[in-house]
């Protein structure tokens, strides 16, 4: 019978099946940062129990990490001890390797595992972190966890797991300029609402998403569970293998050769059934703006804010209301009119190297509006860092009057330093835009680096594909 | 792991849907090493009319009149009445932690994230999906009448309103069986090393360049 790509990365990984249908699925990668680790350390040491396998431990520290300053090390007492208990814990305890704060090769965890090939095709790969979807990009079947979790993988290399139900989200045609792989998934959570995904494994196909170089496909993985989905996946082809090719722990020689043979087989066999098909024209996505406080109140730059009165079910409705008054807006307003306090370009959605250079395309010889507040730009990692200034990406953006940062989270959960006022709105590449996600108080609008950079040249959201660039 | 058989308890509604892990528990709490004392800061931006940050004693900040928990009726509450796709957002574990420390027991509601229903079971906090036209029956009665309390028996896989009606739930046999019996999943995990040992050694001959 023919199988989805779900279907191989599942049953790859079973050792046992309860009665009723509960697995033991086996896990080959279980990346770990400092936030959702500390007590699963504890929990294992407490029990007197011994981690199963360190060689597939990669770790790292992101979101309490300063972007700035680094030579003051972290001035926020309890940011310091969390990230000093992850020094520790992995002092103690092992890994196949370790990003610390100021090394080389931190940066943001999701960021980190792929660039240096810790992400392999047909892996499982876990992490106390919900954006670990974005490892579906390598066609691995990739869950974010919570901390029992992460204590159950450190103690028994395995976790308990149902078969979720099967999606296919087909983009199908090409996108227009200016339209990016953000835009492509958040008008997928337009479609199918922030809930549309919940029980099922995702997997993105069609033209538009094969055209999606590898930092694409993490971005609309990424957002996976902005749908509702734990696990999103895009099938190996050779934009994967190319990409994979050299990376630190991409494996060589003959290794690589049967490798490469083996990941060729990840992809959904023709006629493999779905539980459900999502079918979206890459040629009607337009560069997507989020008005509300929902990944899935979403519209094209083009459009306006909706009124409460648009939706038919009253707890829509209701929901509406309450975060137009929370985002300050009123219904009707166009979305190019809606001006912007601060930009944020960074997250694991959208910090890698290429959404730095499509931030900067749109940056080149322009400047900030005098409106803007702050433009903050912050690299996924140390070795994304070198790569923008090695292209003079930093440059640009400095003298836009863009600050140039650390590598991290940062803004994108305002756990650092690096946070909306009260009241503030932002343009930002992340991937919420809940109540008080960037600051208590502050006011997200999710688009994609282009549109961002746009935001902040302009002063207000701006049609990126109309925005003229100066070569 | 606490273990979960029957509960009488009061309930209380939150009527809003797609209430995410970041306004259940703050990002600024995170930062605790600790498993514990998130209590006093579950729905903190909601419950609170100041900023609230670690180590301020909550007792002495202004609560918010207009948020429903601070209601004197709900107070005690153990059990929460939700709409859809309660807990989206984050993996975090700190939220099942944070209402499981408020004192709640169980969660009822039309739908749950998957992430964060998973994480309830671990946390003996018992989350229980019923049909849309049931929840809004729910809603209506809490509100109409004060002190409602809800009857939930986990073996038999029932609610009980206090008018006698009785709403079914399905729950996974296994989650349920830990639960009833306050099972820690790593335990019983471990029970069957030996075959994940097998698998592993399989695997790392099928494909060495995993085990690098
Ligand atoms: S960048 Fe944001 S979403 Fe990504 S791991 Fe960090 S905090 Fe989470």
């Amino acid at each position: 019978m023919p199988q989805t790509l779900y279907d191989k990365l599942w049953q790859s990984h079973v050792v046992r099946t309860e009665a009723d249908g509960t697995a033991l699925l086996y896990i080959d990668r279980h990346l770990v940062h400092e936030v959702t680790s500390p007590q699963a350390f504890e929990g294992l040491k407490i029990a007197g129990r011994k981690p199963w396998r360190i060689s597939s431990i990669v770790a790292t520290a992101d979101h309490n990490t300063p972007t700035d300053h680094w030579e003051r090390g972290i001035e926020d007492p309890v940011s310091r001890q969390q990230v000093e208990t992850l020094d520790a814990n992995i002092r103690e305890v092992g890994a196949l390797a370790y990003f610390p704060f100021k090394d080389a090769r931190q940066g943001i965890v999701h960021v980190v595992g792929p660039e240096n090939g810790a992400t392999l095709p047909g892996m499982t790969v876990v992490c106390g972190d919900s954006h670990t979807s974005t490892h579906g990009a390598f066609a691995c079947l990739a869950h974010g966890i919570g901390t029992s979790e992460v204590e159950h993988v450190l103690a028994t290399q395995c976790l308990l797991q149902k078969k979720m139900k099967s999606m296919l989200v087909r983009v199908d045609g090409k996108v227009g300029a200016g339209v990016t792989a953000k835009d492509i998934v958040l008008a997928i959570i337009g479609r199918i609402g922030t809930a549309g995904g919940t029980g099922y494994a995702i997997e993105f196909g069609g033209a538009a998403i094969r055209a999606l170089s590898m930092e694409g496909r993490m971005t609309v993985c990424n957002m996976a569970i902005e749908a509702g989905a734990r696990v999103g996946f895009v099938a190996v082809d050779d934009t994967t293998i190319d990409y994979l090719k050299g990376r630190s722990f991409s494996p060589t020689g003959e290794a690589w050769d049967r490798a490469v043979a083996h990941w060729r087989t990840l992809v959904s066999d023709a006629g493999a059934k779905f539980d459900a098909v999502v079918e979206i024209d890459a040629a009607t996505i337009r560069p997507q703006v989020t008005w509300g406080t929902s990944p899935e109140m979403v519209v094209p730059v083009d459009g306006s804010v909706p009124a409460p009165e648009d939706f038919a079910d009253p707890v829509k409705r209701e929901g509406v209301t309450r975060a137009l008054q929370y985002m300050g807006l009123t219904p009707r307003t166009p979305i190019s009119e809606i001006a912007v306090d601060q930009v944020f370009i960074g997250s694991c959605t959208n910090s890698r190297i290429e959404d730095l250079r499509e931030a900067a395309a749109v940056a080149k010889g322009r400047t900030k509006a005098v409106s803007v507040r702050r433009v903050l730009v912050v690299p996924g990692s140390g070795l994304v860092k070198q790569q923008a200034e090695a292209e003079g990406l930093d440059r640009i953006f400095v003298s836009a009057g863009f600050e140039w940062r650390e590598p991290g989270c940062s803004m994108c959960l305002a756990m650092n330093a690096d946070r909306l006022e009260p009241g503030e709105r932002c343009a930002s590449t992340s991937n919420r835009n809940f109540e008080g996600r960037q600051g208590n108080g502050g006011r997200t609008h999710l688009v994609s680096p282009a549109m961002a950079a746009a935001a902040a040249i302009s002063g207000h959201f701006t049609d990126v594909r109309k925005f003229p660039r100066v070569s | 792991m606490r273990a979960f058989t029957q509960l009488d308890g009061l309930v209380a509604p939150l009527d809003r849907a797609n209430v995410d892990t970041d306004a259940i528990i703050p990002k600024q709490f995170l930062k605790s090493i600790k498993r514990s004392g998130f209590g006093p800061n579950a729905f903190d931006e909601w419950r609170y009319l100041d900023r609230g940050e670690p180590g301020m004693d909550n007792s002495r900040r202004p609560a918010n009149p207009d948020f429903v928990l601070n209601q004197a009726r709900y107070q005690g509450a153990s059990i929460l009445l939700t709409r859809d796709n309660f807990g989206c957002g984050s993996s975090r574990e700190h939220a099942p932690w944070a209402l499981e420390d408020y004192g709640f027991r169980a969660l009822v509601g039309t739908s749950f994230a998957d992430i964060f229903y998973n994480n309830s079971f671990k946390n003996g906090l018992l989350p229980i999906k019923l049909p849309p036209a049931e929840i809004d029956a729910l809603f209506a009665q809490v509100a109409a009448t004060p002190g409602y309390r809800l009857k939930i028996d986990l073996a038999a896989q029932i609610v009980t309103r206090p008018d006698g009606k009785v709403l079914g739930f399905d729950v996974d046999p296994f989650r349920k069986e830990c639960l009833l019996n306050g099972w820690d999943d790593i335990g019983l995990t471990l029970r069957h090393a030996d075959e994940i040992k097998a698998f592993e050694a399989k695997r790392r001959i099928e494909q060495p360049w995993l085990f690098a």
